[in-house]
């Protein structure tokens, strides 16, 4: 009896703790959308409240409308699913020939890809502008979509854990029944790893959606400004209008974590299958 | 049969090119010469529009008689020496916590996970708001919280209200503050290997008579250790990645007082507003020199403390 009362404090307190941890995390989303929806008299005050009077939803369409967000919003989709899609097919391509096929060179250069991930990006930043500027693609979107056709060390790593996990039985049987490489990689090896080109898609997707470095290297219309360069304009430009920023700020946000909530079983499975936890 | 054998190896070994050959294109394209070009034009002056003009060391002797140098490389070392041991410390914290098995706790786990999804600009402009010195959610709290405590009698204890992101003390601890917030990805691989613990191990030490704390110190750490080197090895090299957060709240200047002037920001301001691009060249490979030699030093050292499962 003593026991399970000891237990059940235990519980209590236990679930009390992770309850306050978990408000003190989700505080400052409901400041920013208590803020989003504060008239701008009430922003400026000195105590804290947490609820608008009265509810602004204009002042979504005052940000909207003082910066074109709508315009910025496209745009990133844009380059984030173009960028997405070609990873997930170079990635996988070479991740197929690296844990696949079997020839002399893979392991070799597949040590060469992964020492290339230890060289800061910082190293080729100046050149690779270089190679873009004298093909005038410097304030075009193909110096942020281009280089994904190329693939990426984390990601073709990522992917060869997952596809290593796929009976070699398999591959084996469709080899001697005739299947080249192309078709097992497209009719077998793709269909069976969703999860894994799922965990890759939406990695490869909010990198797009939140990278400010590219944008800011290559991008010099404003018409074809990001989302992230277009936050970063509007305080440089609005700073004290914090009803209007954190308006902004909830659609940059919003996106990401409804499209995490929504894939978050797949997700769970992906890295729980291709070894990415360890 | 030997002669099909040969046959299907030579095939392997045109497609295994033919499917890496993406990669390999991009690693001579992205990689090997931006490299050598980098090199070079580290060894020139160059803005970007006239061609390079070759001047030897210069730019690694102007760059070591530069004041904003040392102040980058300080500000950076702020981030990884105290940045990334409080954050490693935090995220850890948080996932003990959250490695128990109750109801609810994926609830928890996801609301803690959150907040690392916020496109950094995004989370740029809502600290800066939250650490507003004079409306700020912080600042606010913390002016009621220590009229409380007046009002008990205990004015003494009150905390600061400092400027945060316009006070040069303060913008550091603010800037580490808010990555705190953001801390769920780590936490997260914090979580997985946790749970790679055994808990035979943890059942046999509390038979044994081991309590929680010797448990911990003893079984989870040891046995954690290659997670906690991964970890750290990433937030080191993310430090002298640190761009973004200072660019967004300090305007790109990396103010106030040079106090968010970090190394990744003082080398895009040379490189791109200024156009001086050998410059910046032999910033980064002075960067990659002091990534390089650290990185080995940190691998030296926890060589012997790093406990790898049936390693």
């Amino acid at each position: 009896m003593n026991r399970r009362s000891a237990d059940a404090i235990v519980s209590v307190t236990g679930h009390a703790s992770l309850l306050a941890l978990s408000i003190v995390f989700a505080l400052p989303f409901a400041w920013l959308v208590s803020t989003s929806l504060k008239p701008p008299a009430q922003i400026f005050s000195s105590s804290p409240n947490w609820l608008p009077s009265p509810v602004c939803w204009q002042n979504y369409v005052e940000a909207v409308n003082t910066i074109p967000f709508i315009r910025y919003a496209w745009n990133t989709i844009f380059v984030a699913l173009t960028s997405t899609f070609a990873t997930l097919f170079s990635c996988s391509l070479v991740a197929y020939g690296f844990a696949v096929v079997r020839w002399r060179w893979s392991r070799p250069l597949f040590l060469v890809m992964l020492a290339t991930v230890m060289l800061p990006g910082q190293v080729t930043m100046i050149p690779v502008f270089i190679i873009f500027k004298n093909l005038g693609w410097v304030g075009s979107y193909r110096p942020l979509i281009i280089p994904a056709f190329f693939s990426t060390a984390f990601f073709v790593f990522l992917l060869m854990q997952f596809f290593r996990t796929i009976p070699r039985d398999l591959i084996d049987v469709a080899r001697i029944d005739g299947c080249s490489h192309f078709d097992i990689y497209w009719r077998l090896v793709l269909p069976l790893s969703r999860p894994a080109l799922m965990v890759v898609a939406f990695f490869t997707f909010t990198a797009a959606w939140n990278d400010f470095l590219g944008p800011l290297i290559y991008l010099n219309d404003d018409r074809m400004y990001t989302l992230s360069i277009g936050l970063q304009q509007f305080v440089s430009q609005h700073a004290a209008e914090w009803h209007l920023l954190m308006a902004a700020s909830t659609i940059m946000i919003v996106p990401v974590i409804l499209l995490f909530l929504f894939m978050q079983k797949t997700f769970v499975e992906g890295i729980h299958l291709s070894g990415l936890k360890a | 049969m030997l002669r099909l054998k040969r046959q299907s190896i030579d095939n392997e070994y045109l497609t295994g090119l033919l499917f890496v050959g993406p990669w390999i294109l991009g690693f001579l394209l992205w990689v090997v010469y931006p490299v050598g070009s980098s090199i070079y034009l580290s060894l020139c002056a160059y803005d970007g529009m006239r061609p390079p003009q070759f001047i030897g060391l210069q730019n690694y002797r102007a760059i070591f008689a530069d004041p904003e140098f040392y102040v980058s490389l300080k500000n950076t070392f702020y981030i990884i020496l105290i940045g990334v041991p409080v954050s490693l410390f935090f995220s850890l914290s948080l996932a003990m916590m959250l490695n128990q098995r109750r109801r609810g706790i994926s609830i928890y786990r996801t609301l803690i996970y959150l907040p690392c999804l916020t496109p950094v600009v995004a989370m740029s402009v809502l600290w800066m708001w939250l650490f507003n010195p004079d409306y700020g959610l912080i600042n606010v709290g913390i002016r009621s919280f220590n009229g409380w405590l007046t009002s008990l009698g205990l004015g003494f204890l009150s905390l600061p209200a400092p400027g945060w992101f316009s006070d040069p003390t303060w913008a550091k601890p603010a800037l580490i503050i808010m990555g705190l917030w953001g801390v769920g990805g780590t936490m997260l691989i914090f979580l997985a290997g946790l749970q790679d613990v055994p808990r035979s191990l943890h059942e046999a030490a509390e038979i044994d008579g081991a309590g929680w704390w010797r448990r911990q110190v003893h079984i989870t750490l040891p046995m954690l250790s290659p997670v906690i080197f991964y970890n750290g090895i990433m937030g080191f090299i993310g430090g002298f990645q640190y761009f973004t957060q200072a660019y967004v709240i300090s305007g790109g200047g990396g103010g106030p007082e040079q106090s968010t002037l970090f190394y990744a920001l003082s080398l895009f301001n040379n490189a791109f507003p200024h156009w001086r691009m050998g410059y910046a060249s032999a910033q980064a490979w002075i960067l990659f020199f002091i990534t390089l030699v650290l990185t080995l030093i940190v691998f030296r050292v926890s060589a012997r403390r790093v406990y790898y499962q049936g390693g």
